[in-house]
């Protein structure tokens, strides 16, 4: 009886755990000044036992978080070393390699004192506004110009915060009241998850974390294996063409399912590319793990054991472990693709489980407005950055169609329009579904979407672009047809590059199609009904509904009608 | 004839229409079930009844308040008119593409929310504002022209007009209204500047549709509902309670019925942010279970905590994002799918799951022996001796103890190598856990420390888990007031009449315009006042002003209340302190040279609500005399106790009774843990305290 109430406090734990570190995301989220935290969601916060095993991670926007938070814990402690954790410090990084993958993102760990002795961390990560070097984007050549580099260390020294550092991080950022401000952000979250971590062991009377951790990465590890070892062992291998910088990049990708474990290595994928949309090896492993997670063991919790038996490796330097002094920050561009890759490999190995390829990256561009220079500004014309995410479509699933302007496997939230508009002399004229831009297929992918960007009357500005997609679109799986490819262009028709800056007069606009999710399945076999739907709310137009569905010219003209009389087919 | 001192208080749920006759200080209520092909059958019927038990006649009644999830319902239900949106061009798929995200990471398998109306439903016209109000392309009179014969050849019945930064220049909306309403009279419109005259398109559009989508269907009912009345010899105007815990006319409710949605958990709340005037507590957590989902609200001040945007109609295990947002002034409330009814099961770590999947009323739980074999929150709670088998709902429903096990046995023990009454036990526990845990994460994000905090429970499950969620959340006092199972009526005659108007006017304290600010105050202060006083003729109306402020940059506001005297006189310095003040309140630190921005005003015009008689407290009388002993597990002390149990109808003011014990009533049983006291209060509720 005793074991069996014992069983049922400690589920009780561990539920308290994980909504320890969701209280800790969503201080963060009310708290911080980066868009990138609260419309993308680009945080994390975890709750870790004193070896630095993740107990439990809040589940937010971005898994590009996932094994790189599990990780730095790590890292901390081989750094810092347990003779110098004292009680009331506060440790900070921004290391791209021991934190989450860039300059930007910024991770604060704070060990948990209970009684005098240390019985656990806390630890947090978001992207700020700022870093310094170049800015936010791909045109580095090293991570020296990308930004101040900040090893692990004391952001404070049992409850002194080093002004020093302070001083160093306002004197080398754009926005220093902000980028400090979500220092701070960041500390306070760690504070108020410590506070709930001592509530809850007074509650339950506890001295140390050992049993409660046992408990969580025993039953994850079990039920992970069990997962696993129910797949066949199989190896396959698989890749994806995708347009990189300069020059395309090939994501190679071999899975071997072993007992107790997979293994995902990246042999043969292409080398570091000169600018900045390399990936250490944390945040690629991070993505392919979420893929592998999502298809195999969704409803499992991020911990230290459930994370384990995925074992992601890739040759050093190629572009997907890329090392120091590889410039980084734009490392979410082959980033966000390596799911697509990884099902690649997969669906050899689980058929009729994982989606068609999709949009994958998202679609964000960065515009810097100022007062037009070629003739007279007006005098109220200003300098503004807007910074916008955007998604394309998603891949049609096995048995459904893909999602339509909604980012996999980023968790992106858009901002409003209007809201973008008050951010800078920015107008968006377009922000709209793409018709027949989703693969056809028995399922059909998502579509993506179309938009365009102006400048209000007087001003200029440089448009930087972050996409993919453009040469190599969204391939189907099983029959299904690709999605429609990226096109960049000016209100003129003449191209624009995909990736970097590029200037725009006043008066001149930027129109955009974002990519649409492929298909799955042969067109042939989708249900007729779903094809009338698609015609009627316009999602294909006529000719693709005869080309590719196979409609007759008679049930083309009877859906017009339906259309017309504002019929809900 | 009619008497203002007798009032009626009607609330149609999903399953029960609740109606409430108040004469002085004596209540009648009756419950009946909803008659979903003509809710007012229900509330005629019940309004005989409780007429009856009163010995007036109806028109006698001086005044009816009304709340309804009717409009919740068809929006969930999709059961709307036939209705067209006209948007900006360029902007046809804002309500389907919503925030492009993804409520669920890891379901590769997610179905994202239908918006309410189909793509071939949404037309455009060519034209825009800029965010700063002006003109950029005027609107085509030709074009608007043309789509009004689209609009009249397709038949449609309603239309939504949602444009491009209208909350701030509402000239094309309204042109393209008039220009429709002069070709197709008997046309139902909604124009977006109107019905939310907010910035956010999406959240703007959806609403505007929302509104347009129920208009026709609540228009006619409440004109039917109006001539029941009438029939019944009930001549004084019919009131509305809205989402934001006031009540508005008739002719209001039917110009923007989407202000109705949420309307009974709101009387909720009203009923609970009254017995804390009565009790003069400024901080008290309402929560209200039920049989499917639980609800909690923050109520400060006497006031119940508001918002300015909700979601309804969530459609994935209430995740926040896969409903649609209404923004509306709102009571905020968590909801969260743990009632009676919740079911559990064991998931792949092997740790009990409960709800929100629940068994509903039919089959029900299992111990209702009417074929449920999942166990669910109540077969829990009568394994565990919370329920008395034999007196479950008055004696209406014999509980089957055997089926409860079975259930618990079969899915949760033999799994977990756990006995029944662990197993119940564990159930009960994660439950508890998960409302506890809400309601953690809601105190968090409003920067409140619970354990400062008294909770006020209601709902027919609410007494059960009420005693355990408070010891879990450091609450050291809990209250479960008389009449609790018809709250939200109650909370109808509580309410006053009250119009919140809001716009959104962006400004920077750096770039503060007095002038601007004093106008927008008084315009929104002329336009809730004038919506009151359609209700309220003479009493004298008081207007709330608050502002909602941000950092420069920040995604999400904080609403600041704004004296009337700075309302009036406003002054940059004010506004930065008011501010500042509240934002260390929630997080806890200001934040140096950073610009503020004020996104969001709005005026709540109010009337007074009589002042809440306070109750005098009384002190320790009689111990109330036990009718009987029960065994009942009490998961503070982890062991089976010996629980005294008393009746509560014969409970004297003053008498109390220290737990373990269960005061049992007709509709539910108050959990009194080992850890608690119990005292009868002069108004019936029963107040209860850590002991000792």
């Amino acid at each position: 009886m005793t074991d069996q109430i014992h069983a049922v406090s400690h589920q009780v734990m561990w539920n308290r755990l994980i909504s320890v570190v969701e209280e800790q995301a969503q201080a963060l989220i009310r708290t911080a000044f980066s868009t990138s935290v609260r419309e993308a969601g680009d945080l994390s916060a975890g709750v870790y036992d004193t070896k630095g095993q993740m107990l439990a991670q809040a589940v937010t926007g971005t898994p590009g978080h996932v094994n790189a938070m599990a990780e730095s814990v790590g890292h901390f402690i081989r750094r810092i070393g347990y003779e110098n954790i004292l009680e009331k410090d506060i440790y900070v990084t921004n290391d791209p390699w021991e934190g989450t993958g860039h300059l930007h993102d910024i991770t604060v760990v704070t060990p948990s004192f209970y009684q005098g002795s240390l019985v656990g961390f806390l630890a947090c990560t978001a992207h700020v506004v700022d870093i310094g070097g170049r800015g936010f984007g791909a045109d580095a050549n090293s991570i020296y110009e990308e930004g101040l580099y900040i090893p692990i260390m004391k952001f404070a020294k049992q409850g002194e915060v080093d002004q020093t550092l302070i001083h160093l991080i306002r004197s080398n950022v754009r926005e220093p009241d902000q980028v400090v401000g979500d220092f701070y952000a960041l500390a306070t979250c760690n504070e108020v998850g410590h506070q709930r971590l001592i509530d809850m062991m007074k509650e339950f009377h506890l001295t140390d974390l050992n049993g409660i951790a046992n408990f969580i990465l025993e039953n994850s590890r079990r039920a992970t294996l069990e997962r696993i070892n129910a797949l066949p062992r199989a190896q396959a291998s698989g890749s994806m063409r995708i347009d990189g910088y300069s020059t395309p990049v090939d994501i190679q990708v071999s899975l071997d399912i072993q007992q107790d474990r997979i293994l995902c290595d990246f042999d043969g994928t292409s080398g570091l590319d000169k600018k900045g949309i390399n990936v250490p090896l944390v945040y690629s492993k991070a993505y392919a793990c979420y893929a592998l997670k999502c298809a195999i063991a969704p409803e499992i919790p991020n911990n230290a054991a459930s994370l384990a038996p995925f074992e992601i490796t890739a040759p050093e330097n190629t572009i997907v472990n890329a090392l120091p002094p590889a410039p980084v920050a734009l490392r979410h561009v082959i980033g966000h693709m390596i799911p697509d890759a990884v099902y690649n490999a997969l669906d050899k190995i689980l058929p009729d489980t994982v989606p068609a390829e999709g949009a994958g990256t998202l679609c964000n561009f960065q515009v810097s407005l100022r007062p037009r220079t070629d003739v007279q500004a007006p005098e109220d014309a200003v300098r503004a950055e807007v910074l916008t995410f955007n998604s394309g479509g998603s891949g049609a699933r096995p048995r459904l169609d893909g999602m339509s302007a909604t980012a996999f496997p980023s968790g992106v939230m858009t901002m409003p329009v209007e809201a973008t508009e008050h951010t800078g002399p920015v107008i968006i004229w377009r922000k709209e579904l793409r018709p027949d831009s989703g693969g056809a297929g028995k399922y059909r992918g998502g579509l993506g979407q179309y938009m365009e960007v102006g400048a209000t009357d007087g001003h200029e500005f440089d448009f930087s672009a972050m996409f993919d997609r453009v040469d190599h679109p969204a391939r189907g799986r099983q029959g299904g047809k690709s999605g429609a490819a990226t096109v960049v262009q000016r209100a003129d028709g003449t191209p624009m590059k995909g990736k970097g800056k590029q200037f725009v007069g006043a008066g001149d606009r930027v129109k955009l199609a974002f990519p649409g999710g492929a298909g799955y399945g042969d067109p042939a076999d989708r249900n007729k009904e779903l094809v009338l739907q698609d015609l009627a709310r316009g999602y294909i137009s006529s000719e693709v509904a005869k080309k590719d569905y196979g409609l007759t010219d008679t049930e083309v003209d009877s859906v017009a009608k339906s259309v017309s009389l504002g019929e809900a087919i | 004839m009619s008497d203002p001192s007798i009032r009626l208080g009607v609330d149609i749920g999903g399953t029960f229409t609740d109606v409430v006759l108040e004469m002085g200080s004596n209540q009648y209520s009756t419950k009946l079930l909803t008659t979903y092909t003509a809710p007012d059958d229900a509330i005629i019927e019940g309004t005989k009844r409780v007429c009856a038990q009163a010995g007036i006649k109806p028109s006698q009644i001086g005044q009816v308040i009304h709340g309804t999830t009717l409009a919740t319902n068809a929006l969930i239900e999709r059961r709307g008119a036939k209705t067209a949106l006209i948007t900006t061009q360029g902007f046809r798929d804002v309500i389907e593409m919503r925030s492009e995200s993804r409520f669920e990471q890891y379901d590769l398998n997610l179905t994202l929310p239908e918006p309410l109306l189909p793509r071939q439903q949404r037309y455009t016209l060519e034209e825009r504002i800029s965010a700063k109000g002006e003109v950029l392309i005027a609107l085509n009179v030709a074009e608007v022209d043309a789509l009004a014969e689209q609009i009249k050849s397709a038949g449609y019945e309603s239309v939504a007009i949602g444009l491009m930064h209208s909350y701030l220049n509402s000239d094309h909306e309204t042109q393209v209204r008039d220009s429709l309403a002069a070709k197709l009279p008997g046309l139902s419109i909604s124009i977006s500047s109107e019905v939310s005259p907010q910035m956010r398109e999406y959240e703007r559009f959806n609403t505007v549709v929302a509104n347009a989508y129920i208009k026709p269907m609540m228009k006619s009912y409440l004109g039917r509902l109006g001539a029941r009345f009438k029939d019944e010899g009930v001549l004084q105007p019919i009131f509305l309670m809205h989402s934001g815990g006031g009540i508005i006319s008739i002719e209001s409710a039917a110009e923007f019925p989407v202000r109705l949605v949420e309307s009974g958990p709101a009387g909720g709340a009203v009923f609970a942010a009254h017995i804390a005037a009565k009790y003069g507590l400024d901080k008290v957590l309402s929560f209200d279970m039920g049989g499917t989902t639980a609800k909690i609200c923050l109520i400060k001040n006497k006031t119940p905590k508001t918002s300015r945007v909700f979601e309804v109609a969530r459609t994935y295990r209430f995740k926040k994002g896969s409903g649609m947002p209404i923004s509306i002034p709102v009571i905020d409330m968590v909801e969260i799918g743990a009632g009676g009814g919740s079911l559990a099961h064991v998931d792949a770590m092997r740790q009990i799951r409960v709800g929100p999947e629940s068994a509903g009323s039919e089959p029900g739980p299992a111990c209702y022996g009417r074929g449920g074999d999942q166990p669910a929150v109540t077969d829990a709670d009568l394994v565990l001796g919370k329920l008395d088998a034999d007196n479950f709902a008055g004696g209406s429903i014999q509980l089957q103890t055997a089926n409860a096990e079975a259930a618990l046995k079969s899915v949760l023990g033999e799994s977990l190598g756990m006995d029944v009454h662990t197993a119940a036990y564990g159930l009960a526990e994660v439950v508890d856990e998960n409302m506890a845990n809400a309601a953690r994460v809601h105190a968090v994000e409003n920067g409140e420390d619970l354990a400062e905090y008294t909770m006020i429970a209601f709902g027919g499950a609410a007494p059960l888990h009420a005693g355990r969620l408070c010891e879990k959340l450091g609450v050291d006092r809990l209250l479960i007031p008389a009449g609790a199972g018809v709250g939200s009526a109650i909370g109808f005659l509580r309410a006053p009449f009250s119009f919140e108007a809001n716009r959104s006017v962006y400004m920077k304290l750096s770039a503060f315009n007095t002038k601007v600010i004093k106008n927008i105050f008084a315009d929104l202060e002329a336009e809730a006042t004038a919506f009151v006083r359609t209700c309220d003729a003479t009493g004298e109306i008081f207007a709330e002003f608050k502002a909602y402020m941000r950092y420069a940059g920040q995604g999400e506001e904080i609403p600041i209340i704004v004296g009337a005297e700075q309302a009036a006189h406003p002054d940059a310095a004010s506004f930065l302190q008011l501010f500042e003040t509240d934002y260390i309140n929630l997080f806890g630190r200001a934040v140096d040279g950073m610009d503020v921005e004020i996104t969001v005003w709005s005026v709540n015009a109010t009337t007074r609500v009589e002042n809440a008689i306070a109750v005098n407290l009384s002190s320790k009388g009689e111990r109330a005399s036990a009718s009987g002993k029960r065994k009942i597990f009490d998961p503070g002390v982890s062991e089976t106790t010996d629980a005294c149990v008393v009746l509560r109808d014969q409970l004297q003011t003053g008498s109390w009774v220290a737990g373990p014990a269960a005061i049992t009533e007709d509709e539910t049983t108050i959990i009194v843990p080992s850890s608690r006291t119990a005292i009868r209060q002069s108004d019936g509720c029963i107040d209860i305290t850590t002991t000792g």
